[in-house]
């Protein structure tokens, strides 16, 4: 039993050890392993895609998946990179210096988090308690009449709550900032990806959803957030001032201080070039910046 | 010249070591299935069985429907995940029954020559089809069905997930179905004609009797192959957890949370062995229904 086991682990950690060369290695070709938010994996690839003509000598591959699943990837040191649109949990940083990961954050920019609507959704403001009543564990709003609203083309009124899968990042600062914490109703219909939940809000009135500003389309409809005549409306000023309550932080973790091309890179990512790029892709830039 | 020696019994030359080299290749071969089915259950409960000894709830696992693994008080409770993967595998029952046994039945009993030959062929082809192109049909074809003819806001739900696995159970059990038909001896059929039966009096009263354990394995298969597959479900169920009231609920599977949660989580966490006991929960129960169909069919053999 035990030599099967070793007959087909071997192999496997043979190809696991040979597709991760030393970050840094000088002179050769370096490719940096970069996982996680699926909020950021858009940026992330223009940067891929842009650092190339920077430095030919370094690949950077991206995946999405989840801030959750970057983070598990960083603990389990199969990453140089994990993206996040959320902070990592205290459990987590315990964990990966458990692996021998000492995790440093970076704050890469700032994404304002827009409450989408189906277009033919008369609601013009949601306040956070109204979006805890419909999101919220023990919230009692299931139909669009109890906002006191009528929404055409949803004959039942029933709300269709569309919410993310429970690693992503998007899903925790939801839960974090507008439930205050407290837990998600059961129910939901979770989706694997920002764009899924733009795409099933688009074609279903009775829905509602939420995602990164910069998933939204013009065939969506963007709640104000706020009480009734004081909301404030999802833009990336908003984000950068501060003035939208839900809008969050961009991150990037490496393990331990980067050095040679994962430090290249991250100085590459928060200079003026790598900051445009942010901006053009619809998210706030960490800070002030000059772009042509 | 000399007649060649006969081989001293016992003698080590080529043919001999050539002898023991098939020998042990195709007992390993005979074997492994079993050292495989061992390997896997080994490894599931070891990733798993972490989860109990963390001091698992296994009253909240088996009755509260609250699976929140990442919650700041995570709770794992996997009742909602048994109804999702319960209703849909049921609602598949009743689409795939009645299909593949009638099919099974006018296959083996009506069909004659080219029809017959070109039915079987068709049939096995249905089930070639990758799950994930199931799934893509519920996603796409199914919701928008759905949504249409029932009008419901939404037709990712048990009714589209119990469908498409009743399509995709279908196949399995038709040909089982059809392969116990078979097994019943040409005579009952002959002695009942004889005794002046109608044709459907000779299949309803003779040969579904006979053939019934047969039959019921064929179900088991199909309750089986509902009950572990993932992709399908986790795209047309509409990934919710809910403990469904109506075919219009979405619900979520065992299979498609342990798909969709596993490959983001940190190794060795309380959320990864949940969703390793999850496992462990679906793997007995595949098991024991196999087993059940196991030794049906034997009864079908020795009675």
């Amino acid at each position: 039993m035990k030599k099967l086991l070793l007959l087909v682990a071997a192999p496997a950690l043979v190809l696991v050890a040979c597709s991760r060369p030393e970050p840094g290695a000088k002179g050769s070709r370096v490719v940096l392993q970069n996982k996680g938010s699926d909020t950021l994996v858009n940026v992330a690839q223009a940067w891929a895609e842009a650092y190339k003509e920077v430095d030919p000598n370094t690949a950077i591959a991206v995946t999405g998946g989840g801030s959750g699943t970057g983070i598990s990837a960083l603990i389990n040191g199969t990453v140089d990179i994990a993206n996040a649109s959320r902070e990592m949990k205290d459990q987590e940083i315990a964990s990966a210096k458990a692996n021998g990961v000492e995790p440093v954050e970076f704050v890469v920019g700032y994404d304002a988090l827009a409450v989408f609507l189906h277009p033919d959704n008369p609601a013009t403001s949601l306040s956070f308690e109204q979006l805890a009543g419909i999101y919220g564990d023990g919230g009692e709003t299931v139909s669009w009449s109890q906002l006191g609203l009528d929404v055409p083309g949803c004959s039942s009124g029933e709300i269709v709550v569309v919410s993310r899968q429970n690693n992503s990042g998007t899903y925790a600062y939801f839960q974090e900032v507008v439930l205050g914490g407290k837990d998600f109703k059961l129910g939901t219909r979770d989706m694997h990806g920002s764009k899924d939940v733009v795409d099933l809000v688009e074609n279903t009135p009775c829905a509602i959803g939420y995602s990164g500003l910069a998933y939204a389309t013009e065939h969506i409809k963007k709640a104000c957030i706020g009480e009734a005549g004081a909301c404030v409306e999802p833009t990336v000023e908003g984000a950068i001032s501060g003035e939208y309550p839900i809008a969050r932080s961009l991150l990037m973790y490496t393990s331990g201080q980067p050095t040679g091309g994962t430090k290249a890179y991250m100085d590459w990512i928060l200079s003026d070039a790598g900051q445009c790029i942010l901006l053009d892709k619809g998210y706030a830039p960490a800070a002030k910046v000059s772009c042509k | 010249m000399a007649a060649p020696s006969p081989a001293r019994p016992g003698a080590r030359d080529l043919a001999w070591a050539g002898d023991k080299l098939a020998q042990g290749v195709i007992f390993l071969g005979g074997i492994s299935g079993i050292l495989l089915v061992i390997g896997i259950f080994v490894f599931v409960s070891r990733e798993g069985l972490g989860f109990v000894s963390n001091g698992l709830d296994l009253r909240e696992f088996l009755t509260s429907p609250a699976w929140r693994p990442t919650s700041n008080h995570p709770t794992f409770g996997a009742l909602a995940l048994m109804a999702g993967t319960a209703s849909v595998t049921g609602l598949a029952m009743l689409v795939s029954v009645p299909l593949s046994l009638g099919a099974a039945i006018f296959i083996g009993e009506f069909a004659k020559g080219r029809t017959r030959e070109l039915l079987k062929v068709l049939i096995e082809m249905l089930a070639a089809i990758p799950s994930v192109v199931w799934g893509f049909i519920g996603l796409t074809m199914m919701n928008e069905l759905i949504i249409d003819v029932f009008n419901v806001p939404v037709g990712l739900n048990v009714l589209n997930a119990g469908i498409i696995l009743g399509l995709m159970a279908a196949p399995i059990m038709t040909t089982i179905a059809e392969d116990a038909l078979k097994a019943v001896p040409d005579g009952y059929r002959q002695a009942a004609e004889a005794m002046g039966a109608t044709r459907w009096q000779v299949i309803w009263r003779v040969v579904i009797p006979a053939a019934k354990n047969g039959l019921v394995a064929a179900v088991l298969l199909g309750v089986g192959r509902g009950f572990g597959e993932t992709m399908a479900v986790l795209m047309a169920s509409g990934h919710s957890i809910n403990i469904p009231t109506s075919p219009f609920d979405s619900v979520r599977a065992l299979t498609a949370t342990i798909a969709a949660e596993l490959g983001e989580t940190a190794v060795g966490s309380e959320h990864y062995q949940a969703l390793f006991f999850l496992g462990i929960f679906l793997f007995v129960v595949t098991f024991a229904i196999n087993l059940t169909a196991d030794l049906v069919v034997r009864g079908i053999k020795n009675g």
